[in-house]
């Protein structure tokens, strides 16, 4: 078996449980759940293309400076809404900017928000959700009720909500006021995750192979960890990268409120609300559509990953 | 041939609380099992049968202790199953172990062949030594008749009789004492049935199991049994080798059931009398008074609606077994 040192490696990384892990046999194991997916995700063009799609945009949000050498900040009024042409690949926006060089500049913040708060949601939503599944009673009721109170807060509102109890001004360093986005857009997201990912678990429990690992003394942490969740992860990890473009949305309608990231920030949500006068749209349309273009295709890539994962995790698809 | 006593079940009861309004109030009970007694003996299959709903399931799963008792004891091998707790426990687990109905949802659909079976030993990392593992999951393998060389295949690449034989390996993997086999074939064709049960009874030879065989197709567990309990509404009626029970049956439920094993003989049809019962089985959260049977039976007198009458010796023609009928008396039906 020359593959069981590899996929002994890569299966400790995605279970995060060292003490779990050690005590298994490599040459039984052969390939663990999560191998065997890398093994099939491997094999699958979809991945790839979105894998690469988000490596250049993530590329993108960390060296800008590699994809264009014009400075964002740098307007010439006199160039406002001019088209695109071979100077400026993406043309002017309303203040003279380069349409270009903010896109690129602007990838940043967006996918910082769209990560961060995913990433936030899934890990404490899957949580909440496996534990108040798995165990019920008064734990479930508890966690359930607190999952509502959140729910109950529509997203905007509770998002104007937190950013106004803790404003930012032009001092405030941006990552501050990227993660302050976050925590408003995590707070009220992580229920939707907790109450998906709690029905998923309810329905995976009452299995034959979930009682049969009880029958053999399996412990509640070994049970969740190799039959709980690889088998109620599906749904969670569809809606999460769905989620992802929401997030990206909602942070640019905050923006577009004047409470989200401010100018001078460069984000696409600010360019997209820039562009969405009603005159302008008409006018200048490019400086709507290469944000909104990059946004999408920002979404997409995270959505085909999101599906690649999900079958790759399915042995029936194979 | 009875060995000695591996596992002993004492006035087994289990009821189910049934909550209402917004306080989640018990307003009352489901008596899924209201005691149940029996021995098991080394070796030996005990059958349990009973129509639908009437406990036996539930029953299994206590014996695994995969339920919580509401009463009773569990002895295994003079060991007190219920008091016993985490690593002590998890011992136990080794000695008593369990194959499933439904070999679709028994088996976890992400997990190759190998972890399946191969999951016991991780749990209990002591069974077998660390190296050896992948040669014994294939011995297994091979034992239940399927090829060692599929051991990374995937659950959905297999028939249903496959299926099962792979949730049987997994339940010997630890050379259990006992086997509680909970209606393992009764999800599978008739053909592919005979090699399951065929299966089992040669690991039982091989294997000196003791297996609790709960189903409700009488001819299968005639097949398979030594000794057979009948269950009604959460209680055992009547409980005797498989002589007794099939050929000299004192109970009307027993009678009933068994007048309605059909004859493959086309011939015999019209000579034998059909018991056929009114009525539906009666809740198990409001039973009758008395004896349990008394609403539907053919014998029923008016001492049967307030005395329950009790699991005892009674005698059956030829000699006695357990009955619990005040009127019970011994009558043919195959």
């Amino acid at each position: 078996m020359t593959d069981s040192t590899d996929s002994a490696t890569f299966l400790a990384s995605p279970a995060g449980d060292a003490a779990l892990v050690t005590g298994m046999d490599q040459s039984v194991k052969g390939q663990s759940v999560w191998a065997s997916a890398w093994g099939e995700l491997r094999r699958m063009p979809l991945f790839w293309t979105a894998a690469v799609l988000i490596v250049i945009f993530v590329v993108m949000a960390a060296f800008p400076s590699l994809f264009t050498n014009k400075d964002p900040d740098f307007a010439d009024l006199r160039l406002a809404r001019e088209k695109p042409d071979g100077n400026a690949w993406f043309g002017y926006d309303s203040q003279g900017y380069d349409v270009y060089a903010r896109t690129i500049y602007g990838a940043r913040s967006s996918i910082l928000v769209g990560i961060f708060a995913t990433a936030f949601t899934l890990v404490f939503g899957s949580l909440v959700g496996i534990v108040s599944g798995y165990f019920g009673g008064w734990v479930d009721a508890l966690l359930s009720r607190l999952g509502d109170i959140f729910f109950a807060i529509p997203l905007l509102l509770g998002g104007i909500l937190v950013l106004y109890t803790f404003p930012s001004n032009l001092e405030t360093p941006y990552l501050v006021v990227v993660l302050k986005v976050v925590g408003a857009l995590a707070i009220l997201g992580w229920p939707n995750i907790a109450r998906l990912m709690r029905s998923s678990v309810l329905q995976v429990k009452p299995n034959d192979y979930v009682q049969a690992a009880r029958a053999l003394g399996a412990t509640p942490g070994r049970i969740i960890v190799s039959h709980i969740l690889p088998n109620s992860l599906a749904p969670v990890i569809v809606v999460s990268t769905i989620n992802l473009g929401a997030f990206i949305a909602t942070e640019a309608t905050l923006s577009f409120l004047g409470i989200g990231l401010q100018p001078p920030a460069i984000s696409w949500g600010l360019a997209i609300s820039d562009a969405s006068g009603i005159g302008l749209i008409r006018v200048a349309p490019h400086m709507l559509l290469f944000p909104a273009l990059f946004l999408s295709l920002t979404v997409l890539a995270f959505i085909m990953l999101g599906d690649a994962v999900r079958d790759a995790l399915d042995p029936k698809f194979r | 041939m009875p060995g000695e006593v591996i596992l002993k079940a004492e006035n087994l009861v289990k009821y189910y609380p049934i909550q209402a309004g917004v306080l989640r109030r018990t307003v009352g009970q489901v008596k899924a099992v209201d005691g149940v007694s029996f021995e098991l003996h080394k070796g030996e299959t005990l059958g349990i049968v009973g129509e639908s709903g009437c406990g036996k399931s539930t029953l299994g799963r206590m014996l695994m202790r995969l339920e919580e008792p509401t009463g009773g004891k569990l002895t295994f091998n003079g060991v007190d199953v219920y008091s016993q707790r985490g690593a002590a426990m998890r011992r136990l687990r080794r000695d008593i172990q369990i194959v499933f109905q439904d070999p679709y949802t028994s088996l976890n659909p992400r997990k190759t062949v190998g972890d399946i079976i191969g999951e016991p030993f991780e749990i209990h990392p002591d069974a077998v030594p660390k190296g050896g593992r992948r040669r014994r999951v294939q011995e297994l393998l091979d034992l239940v008749g399927l090829n060692p060389e599929h051991i990374n295949r995937y659950p959905h690449q297999f028939s249903g009789g496959q299926r099962q034989r792979i949730g049987i390996a997994r339940g010997v993997a630890l050379n259990p004492k006992v086997l509680i086999c909970d209606e393992p074939v009764s999800a599978l064709d008739v053909s592919v049935q005979a090699q399951v049960v065929n299966l089992l009874e040669k690991l039982q030879d091989e294997l000196g199991l003791a297996y609790v065989f709960i189903a409700h197709d009488l001819s299968v567990v005639r097949h398979i049994s030594d000794r057979v309990g009948v269950m009604y509404l959460g209680k055992m009626v009547e409980l005797g080798d498989e002589d007794q029970i099939y050929s000299r049956p004192t109970h009307p439920y027993t009678q009933a059931l068994l007048s309605a094993v059909p004859v493959p003989d086309p011939t015999l049809r019209n000579t034998r009398r059909q018991i056929v019962l009114s009525g539906d089985v009666p809740s198990p959260a409001n039973p009758p008074s008395g004896c349990r049977f008394h609403t539907r039976c053919f014998k029923a007198q008016a001492r049967c609606s307030t005395d329950d009458p009790a699991l005892v010796l009674r005698p059956d023609g030829e000699g006695a077994h357990e009955s619990a009928c005040h009127f019970a008396e011994a009558r043919a039906v195959i």
